[in-house]
C-alpha cells in the first residue's frame, strides 16, 4: 500500500524571505489565503467594469465612456471577473484554507496539485483579462488577443479543475478516523459536492474551448470565429454554472447558523441531501443550454403530450436545483427558530447571500418560460447579479466566520455588519431594476441605442447605484479584513464556542493543524468533547 | 484548548488511486464533451448528394481518406497496454519485480506504439487544420486525446520508476496507473466509434 507524504516543507526554508515563502508554499492555509486575496482584488475589478458599463446605460442615446466595438468584450470582462475571479477564488480559497481542517487532517491532499491550481487559474485569468484589454476577448479586433483569450480561459480552467481535485480527494481520503461521510461537517460536504460538479463539468467546457480555438486559430470555419466565442463559451458566465458554483456557498450557511446559534443543526441529514439537490444543475450545465417552457397561454393544455415531455427536463434542470436552495433557507430557520442567535456579522452575511441566490433562482425559472419574452434581455442579468452577489455575501460571512481561525485575529462585528446590509441593498438594486427593465424588452447586448416606454434612465441609474453600493460595499470589507487581521483583536482558538474540528487547534493553526490523529465519534466532535468535560466524564 | 481524544495513525485511504479515478472522470468529461459537440456539428450538416454513397451529410470531405486500419490498430494496442497494465498490478501485489518492471516496459512500449499510430493517421491524411470545420475540429479531437495517452505514457514512466527504484511496497500507484489506462482506453473507444467509425 502506497504511503502518502503529508510532512510537507510548508515554509520551504527559514531563509526564505516571507514572499518567497508564500509563492513557493503548498500549505493549504496559504493556498487558500492566496486565493480569498487574489479574488478580492478580482472582484473590485470586475464590480469597477460593471459601474462602467452601467453608467453608459443610463443615457441610451450616445456613448460617454465605451465605444460600440468594445461593449461584448466589457461586458465579458465584467462576468469572467465576477464569476471566475471573484465567486470561484473565494469559494474555493475557503474550501482549500478551511476543509482540511473540518477534516481532521494535516494536510490536504495533493497538495502541490492545489498550489499549481492557484498559479494556473492567476495566469489564465491574468492572460483572459490582458487580452482583453488589448482588444482581444469575445468580439475582439485583434485576432491574436482573441486567441490569447481562449488559451487563458483554457488555463484558467485546468487550474480551476486542479483546485477542485485536490479539495475532492481531500474529502474522500483524509477524514480523521471515525468521521463518515455524513458525519462530516455541512461545508465539508458542500465543498465535496461543489467539487465534483466542477470536475464534471469543467472538462466540458474546457473541451469546446479546445474546438474554438483551433477553429479560431487555424480555419475559422464552424465556430463562428471572433464573434462566435460567447455563443460556445458564454454558457460558463452565465445560469445555471453560477448555481453549480455557488454550491459550496449553501454548506457555509449551514455551519454558520448553528454555531452562531449556539445549538444544533435541524434535520441534519436532510440538510445532505439538499445540497446535493441544487448539484442537480450540473446536468443543465453539461447540456450547455437552458431547457425553456413554452407557455402558449390559454392553449397550454394543447398539445398535451409533448409539453408534459417539455416540462420534465424544464422540472428537472430548473425546479428541482431551487427544491434544494429552499431546503437549505428552511433548515437555516429551523435551526434559528431553536437558537437564541445574536446579529453578527457571518449570520447576517450568509442569510442575505442566500436570499439572494434563491431571489436569482427563483427569477431563472420566469425567464425560461418562453411567452415571458425575457431572454435576450436584461432580465438575464437581473438573475445573474443577485446569484453572484450573494454568494459573494456568503463568502464575505466564511471570512468573517473562519477569518479568526485562519488569522488568528477576529473581524469587528459592529464594523461589518452594516456592510452586508449594504451588501443586501446591492442585490435588490442590481436585480429588481433589471427584472423591470427586462420585461421592457431591454436588450442584454446593448448599453446604447435601446428605447421602450417608461423611465429606462431610472432603472438603468439604479443598477448603477447597486454596483457603486456594491464597491463601496467590498472595499469596506477589504479595508476592515486587512485592518483586523494585522492589528484586531487576538480571537482565541474558539471565538464562536464551536462544535466541529477546526476550532479544536490553535489560531492559527501549526504547520501540520493538529498535535497528533484524532478520534472523531459524532457530528460535532468537539461539541461533544466539551459537553464531556462539563459534566466530568471522559470523553 | 480542549484535548480531543487522541488515535493511532490512520491507514492511508488509497489518496493516489482515488484521485486518478477522479482526474480519470475529468477525462473521460473532457472527450465525451468533445464528442457530443462532434455529433452536433456531425448532425446539422447539411444533406448533400453524393457521386457514390447518394445523399450524405456535407460533413467529411470525399477526398479525406481517414487510414482506419491505424485507427483500429490503435485501439487494439490500448486494449493490449490496459492488459499490460493489469499485469503489472498482478505481479507488483505479489512482489515480484522483474515481472512488474517488465509488465510496465510493455506498456510504456505498446503506450508509444499506440501515439506512434496516431502520427501516422495525421501523415497519411495530409489535411491541415484550416482547411475546413471537419479538419480543425479532427486536430482537436484526436489532439486532445493524444495529449491524454501522453499523459497516460508520462504515468506509466512515473511509476516504472518509483517501482525500480525500490519503492516496490507502493502496489497502489501501480494499481492507480492502470485505472488511469483504463478510463483512456474508455475514452479511446468513444473517439474511435465517433471519429473513425461514424466520422
Amino acid at each position: 500500500m502506497t504511503s502518502i507524504e503529508t510532512h510537507l516543507p510548508t515554509d520551504v526554508s527559514a531563509s526564505n524571505s516571507a514572499i518567497a515563502t508564500w509563492l513557493t508554499s503548498a500549505d493549504h492555509k496559504k493556498v487558500g489565503r492566496l486565493f480569498i486575496g487574489s479574488g478580492l482584488v478580482g472582484l473590485v475589478a470586475g464590480l469597477v467594469l460593471a459601474i462602467l458599463v452601467t453608467f453608459e446605460r443610463i443615457n441610451a442615446d450616445s456613448y460617454q465612456i465605451l465605444s460600440v466595438d468594445s461593449v461584448p468584450q466589457v461586458l465579458a470582462a465584467v462576468r469572467l471577473l465576477l464569476t471566475f475571479g471573484a465567486v470561484v477564488p473565494l469559494l474555493l480559497g475557503l474550501s482549500i484554507a478551511v476543509v482540511p481542517l473540518q477534516l481532521g487532517a494535516r494536510s490536504n491532499a495533493f497538495p502541490r496539485l492545489a498550489a499549481s491550481g492557484f498559479w494556473m487559474w492567476l495566469t489564465g485569468l491574468g492572460l483572459a483579462v490582458a487580452s482583453i484589454i488589448g482588444n482581444g476577448g469575445p468580439n475582439g479586433g485583434d485576432s491574436d488577443l482573441v486567441d490569447l483569450y481562449l488559451a487563458g480561459s483554457i488555463v484558467l480552467g485546468l487550474g480551476v479543475l486542479m483546485a477542485a481535485t485536490s479539495i475532492a480527494v481531500s474529502v474522500l481520503t483524509t477524514r480523521a478516523p471515525g468521521m463518515g461521510i455524513l458525519r462530516a461537517p455541512l461545508f465539508t460536504w458542500s465543498s465535496l459536492v461543489g467539487s465534483l460538479a466542477v470536475i464534471l463539468t469543467m472538462p466540458v467546457l474546457i473541451g469546446t474551448t479546445v474546438y474554438v480555438y483551433v477553429d479560431h486559430r487555424y480555419a475559422r470555419a464552424g465556430f463562428g470565429g471572433n464573434t462566435g466565442v460567447n455563443q460556445w463559451v458564454g454558457w460558463a458566465l452565465s445560469q445555471p454554472f453560477s448555481y453549480l458554483l455557488a454550491i459550496p456557498a449553501l454548506g457555509i450557511v449551514l455551519d454558520v447558523v448553528p454555531t452562531i446559534g449556539r445549538t444544533r443543526l435541524a434535520q441534519r441529514s436532510a440538510a445532505f441531501g439538499a445540497i446535493g439537490v441544487v448539484a442537480v444543475s450540473a446536468l443543465a450545465v453539461v447540456t450547455q443550454t437552458s431547457i425553456t417552457l413554452p407557455w402558449e397561454g390559454e392553449k397550454f393544455f394543447d398539445n398535451a403530450g409533448t409539453k408534459i415531455a417539455d416540462l420534465l427536463p424544464f422540472l428537472l434542470l430548473n425546479v428541482v436545483p431551487i427544491l434544494g436552495l429552499l431546503g437549505v433557507l428552511g433548515l437555516a430557520l429551523l435551526t434559528l427558530k431553536s437558537a437564541k442567535p445574536s446579529i453578527s456579522a457571518p449570520l447576517t452575511f450568509v442569510l442575505i447571500g442566500l436570499l439572494g441566490i434563491l431571489l436569482g433562482a427563483a427569477a431563472h425559472i420566469v425567464g425560461l418560460v418562453e411567452d415571458a419574452g425575457l431572454i435576450g434581455s436584461v432580465y438575464e442579468a437581473g438573475v445573474y447579479v443577485p446569484i453572484t452577489f450573494g454568494a459573494i455575501a456568503i463568502a464575505f460571512g466564511g471570512i468573517c466566520f473562519w477569518g479568526p481561525k485562519l488569522w488568528g485575529r477576529s473581524i469587528s462585528d459592529k464594523a461589518a455588519t452594516p456592510l452586508a446590509l449594504l451588501a443586501l441593498l446591492a442585490i435588490g438594486l442590481d436585480s429588481i431594476p433589471y427584472f423591470v427593465a427586462g420585461f421592457a424588452d431591454q436588450p442584454a447586448s446593448l448599453v446604447n441605442g435601446f428605447s421602450y416606454s417608461g423611465p429606462q434612465d431610472l432603472w438603468n441609474a439604479l443598477t448603477c447605484a447597486g454596483f457603486v453600493v456594491m464597491l463601496l460595499a467590498s472595499i469596506a470589507f477589504i479595508g476592515l479584513a486587512l485592518k483586523s487581521f494585522t492589528s484586531g483583536a487576538v480571537a482565541g482558538n474558539d471565538p464562536w464556542d464551536g462544535s466541529t474540528l477546526e476550532w479544536a487547534t490553535s489560531s492559527p493553526p501549526p504547520e501540520n493543524n493538529f498535535a497528533g490523529v484524532i478520534v472523531v465519534n459524532s457530528a460535532t466532535p468537539l461539541a461533544d468533547t466539551k459537553s464531556a468535560s462539563s459534566t466530568g466524564k471522559v470523553a | 484548548m480542549l484535548a480531543l481524544p487522541p488515535a493511532s495513525q490512520p491507514a492511508p485511504r488509497r489518496q493516489v488511486f482515488v484521485g486518478t479515478a477522479v482526474a480519470g472522470a475529468a477525462g473521460l468529461m473532457l472527450v465525451g464533451g468533445m464528442m457530443a459537440t462532434w455529433l452536433k456539428f456531425r448532425a446539422d450538416a447539411p444533406v448533400r448528394e453524393s457521386m457514390k454513397r447518394g445523399f450524405i451529410k456535407d460533413w467529411m470531405p470525399e477526398k479525406i481518406v481517414v487510414p482506419e486500419v491505424a485507427a483500429n490498430i490503435m485501439l487494439l494496442g490500448l486494449l493490449v497496454v490496459c492488459v499490460m497494465a493489469q499485469w503489472a498490478v498482478y505481479s507488483a501485489k505479489r512482489n515480484d519485480r522483474t515481472h512488474t518492471g517488465l509488465a510496465l516496459g510493455v506498456t510504456a512500449l505498446m503506450a508509444l506504439a499506440v501515439i506512434n499510430a496516431q502520427i501516422f493517421i495525421w501523415t497519411q491524411m495530409g489535411v491541415g487544420a484550416k482547411d475546413g470545420a471537419f479538419h480543425s475540429m479532427f486536430y482537436a479531437s484526436t489532439g486532445a486525446m493524444t495529449a491524454l495517452l501522453f499523459s497516460g505514457l508520462v504515468f506509466t514512466a512515473v511509476a516504472a520508476f518509483r517501482y525500480l527504484g525500490g519503492r516496490t511496497k507502493e502496489v497502489e500507484l501501480v494499481s492507480a496507473h492502470a485505472l488511469y489506462w483504463y478510463f483512456l482506453a474508455a475514452a479511446f473507444c468513444a473517439v474511435w466509434f465517433v471519429i473513425y467509425v461514424q466520422k
